[in-house]
């Protein structure tokens, strides 16, 4: 277990340095991806099943998404690359090898569970929500509220702006 | 299960936050930056689910649901603003946008 621990967390510097090294924002982005993934895979061996699963689903899903759409969009880091040259195993060998590392580090980890986990050591997510639904509810309100904020801030700034002119100054 | 002494674990958060701080401040592409606080971010959930799993307490789990809803906000945000800034200025050099630098 020990020694899955340092391979993740190895795994998770490489790639984090990696990703804020890079000069493609596309790989560096992908570095990024593989970085929370290691990242998850810690949790994972936390006796932290559900944050694991919040990793992979929220940070490398959602998040990562948004940052590559805007990436794309932007159409940074790739002016002038051939689609023979993305393909060119220089581009990809490194990534997929870390990544391979790292699912055979989750492989192990699962099968290597010696009998079943003591329910006092795993904090299960039950214990998650009634903790957050209970102790922290006014802090999930106010998490909402903020939620609601980023939703109208992200509408406003993305909108595009009409020229406005006021109606006094409009010729017809 | 898992016996590595939290010192180490708490070492390892304290380089990634370390990672993404030197590429907060070497970056300029401030798709670089929001990554690197990205990094930052998540260094910082990591040192509360290891001190919930040290203490056996679900609090730190729910810490780490909450920096994931500040992160989520915070990205959103952050984008919509990059695409203004490019929208503007044509690049996303973080140099370029001194507006309200004082000139003398």
């Amino acid at each position: 277990m020990n020694l899955l621990f340092y391979i993740a967390a190895t795994i998770a510097i490489i790639s984090t340095i990696m990703a804020i090294s890079g000069r493609n924002a596309i790989h560096s982005l992908l570095f990024l991806i593989l970085s929370l993934l290691a990242v998850s895979v810690i949790f994972y061996l936390l006796n932290a099943p559900f944050i694991a699963a919040l990793e992979v689903i929220i940070y490398a899903g959602a998040i990562m998404v948004l940052f590559i759409f805007v990436t794309m969009m932007l159409n940074i880091g790739m002016e002038g690359r051939t689609e023979k040259k993305w393909l060119s195993p220089g581009m990809w060998i490194a990534p997929s090898l870390l990544a391979a590392v790292l699912l055979a580090d989750f492989i192990l980890a699962i099968t290597h569970v010696t009998g079943s986990p003591s329910v006092d050591q795993v904090i299960l997510p039950k214990q998650v929500g009634i903790s957050l639904f209970s102790t922290y509810l006014l802090a999930v309100e106010i998490a909402a509220i903020l939620l609601m904020a980023g939703v109208i801030g992200a509408y406003h700034l993305g909108s595009q702006k009409k020229k406005f002119t006021h109606r006094f100054m409009i010729k017809n | 299960m898992l016996t590595v002494p939290v010192e180490i674990q708490i070492l390892l958060a304290g380089i990634l936050f370390l990672l993404g701080l030197i590429g907060l401040l070497v970056r300029r592409n401030m798709i670089f930056m929001l990554m690197s606080i990205e990094v930052m971010f998540n260094s910082a959930g990591l040192v509360f689910v290891i001190a919930g799993t040290h203490w056996r307490q679900p609090d730190g789990q729910v810490m780490f649901i909450f920096i994931l809803a500040v992160t989520a906000v915070e990205v959103a945000i952050a984008l919509a603003l990059i695409l203004q800034v490019y929208h503007h200025f044509k690049t996303l050099d973080a140099d370029s946008v001194n507006k309200l630098r004082d000139h003398n």
